[in-house]
């Protein structure tokens, strides 16, 4: 059962009426202009015993993945693949709003969502992911802590899971005579990704659309729009989330202005990736 | 699970079902279909029926759920045991916990809840057949059980769910065109007020085949929303009959 949301941070109207009239002059209260995501950082394997990991921050908002691999059962359907799980958790420690418990009807959207960006276009190349097939395959289990909630734990969420996903080492195994498969984490190969895609989330404020909003912009919308692209622009997945909605002419608009986005946060999640190894916590 | 057809279209270019591929299933509709609920539905678009129940605005049973200034909005999206190829378990799953949440979002901005503070108004969806856009059927059968219930709203909604196979953009898609197709495109609009409310994609899609779908929609979803409003007039003219 889902329910009108009771427990939202409260936004004073002063608050309010500030930043909206910010917003009447072209102005975000952290300076950004409408079309421009806060900055990305990544810190890559920061968890010695997932296979792949990492630590993402967007702007003030952080995200940690895990991928774990275990050997199971390929899906009937899908004899010759591995099987790709996607979890995400609203971690307690992330807001004074989350609460503690199994994952809740956001946490739930923000997996699905995930799940279909990556499943639909084919994102990981599950074939690689089969030991034996119709009988043994690796299941790929994504793990999604969200830590710190400044707004838009979509698209932080979603950076996280490919830079994850670029650091993830499938590891070697062997076979024995009795067919029992023996893994040995110490050595691996990476993980073969078809592509990559990422998430670009938009708020609409009144007739205003801003791009990653931080978590004053999220009260402040009617509602957001979640888009997924690849590398080509590529629509690969949208979700339309939260109370208000949309014109069609809006939604061709965001649909134009995210995959602008799209573009610069694969750009900025490369920069990010070639600075990750030296980054100091 | 299905096998994936051979082919989508015959060399006239129908679908497996012998639609065009902008023509929609027969879409029926009745209301108070129920008598114990303040408002009640029953939609079918093809082989899909959909049952929806309101009750409310009314206390609700969870008192820490309360508004100060307006009613909250329940939403539950179930899928009945029988109502899929193979059996479904009635416990939900994560995907019934999403689409209840998106079609609570879908009503909301057409439910008019300022005018309840402090109550609850309960929509309870039952999917009894699925054969595809069985979260479209839904949204229509919400918004007919709503205005059955007499709850003031700024419009009605209604959904329609639009894919692409072997290429081609399809209007209203059923089961094996949205467990094969390349694309499954939910949308729910209020026609009337010119706002879409539900709008979801899973899968792949050009930019221009998204503008095509949507446009497609909501043509669909405006002739959809005229047959609501003629079923709710005749269901209130026979009442005043008697």
């Amino acid at each position: 059962m889902s329910y009108t949301p009771y427990r939202v941070p409260v936004l004073s109207k002063i608050r309010s009426r500030n930043l909206i009239s910010l917003y009447k002059k072209g102005i975000r209260s952290d300076q950004r202009d409408f079309m421009t995501p806060r900055n990305i950082s990544v810190q890559l394997g920061v968890i010695d015993k997932a296979d792949g990991s990492a630590w993402v921050r967007l702007g003030n908002t952080q995200v940690l993945v895990g991928i774990k691999l275990e050997v199971g059962t390929p899906y009937r359907d899908t004899p010759n693949e591995g099987v790709l799980q996607v979890n995400s958790e609203l971690a307690p420690v992330a807001s004074p709003t989350f609460e503690p418990g199994p994952p809740d009807e956001n946490a739930i959207e923000l997996s699905r969502v995930i799940d279909r960006s990556l499943r639909d276009p084919k994102a990981v190349d599950l074939g690689s992911l089969i030991i034996r097939p119709g009988e043994r395959a690796w299941v790929l289990w994504i793990d999604v802590y969200v830590l710190d909630y400044d707004g838009n734990y979509f698209d932080a969420s979603m950076l996280g899971v490919l830079a994850a996903l670029m650091n993830t080492k499938v590891p070697d195994y062997e076979e024995t005579e009795s067919g029992e498969i023996i893994i040995d984490r110490t050595k691996g190969s990476p993980l073969k990704l078809n592509r990559r895609v990422v998430l670009v989330t938009s708020a609409k404020i009144g007739d205003i659309i801003l791009i990653d909003p931080n978590l004053d912009e999220e009260l402040l919308a009617d509602s957001r729009m979640v888009l997924a692209f690849d590398e080509q622009g590529t629509v690969v997945g949208m979700q339309k989330t939260g109370l208000g909605g949309y014109t069609r002419d809006e939604l061709m608009k965001i649909i134009d202005m995210s995959r602008k986005v799209s573009q610069v946060y694969f750009k900025l999640l490369d920069q990010a990736l070639q600075n990750a190894g030296s980054q100091q916590r | 699970m299905h096998v994936r057809p051979a082919k989508f279209f015959d060399e006239n270019g129908r679908r497996l079902d012998g639609r065009l591929p902008d023509e929609m299933r027969p879409v029926e509709m009745k209301v108070g279909v129920l008598r114990n609920a303040d408002g009640s539905a029953l939609v079918s678009y093809g082989k899909t029926k959909v049952l929806a129940a309101v009750y409310g605005p009314r206390e609700p049973s969870q008192r820490y759920t309360v508004l100060p200034d307006r009613a909250s909005l329940f939403v539950r999206y179930h899928m009945a045991p029988f109502s899929t190829e193979e059996r479904k378990s009635p416990v939900p799953t994560r995907r019934e916990t999403e689409i209840s949440k998106v079609l609570r979002e879908a009503l909301e901005p057409v439910v008019i809840t300022d005018l309840f503070p402090r109550t609850a108004i309960e929509v309870y969806i039952e999917v009894l057949q699925s054969d595809g856009g069985t979260r479209t059927a839904s949204a229509t059968a919400a918004s007919l059980a709503l205005a059955d219930a007499g709850i003031p709203m700024r419009g009605l909604v209604a959904g329609v769910a639009v894919g692409k196979v072997d290429n081609v953009v399809v209007l209203d898609i059923n089961e094996p065109e949205d467990n094969f197709g390349e694309a499954d495109m939910p949308v729910v609009a209020a026609p009337d007020l010119g706002l879409i409310t539900l709008f979801q994609l899973n899968g792949v899609m050009t930019a221009e085949d998204v503008q095509r779908g949507l446009d497609m929609a909501l043509k669909a979803i405006s002739e959809v929303v005229e047959k609501e409003k003629q079923t709710l007039r005749s269901s209130v003219e026979e009442v005043e009959v008697e």
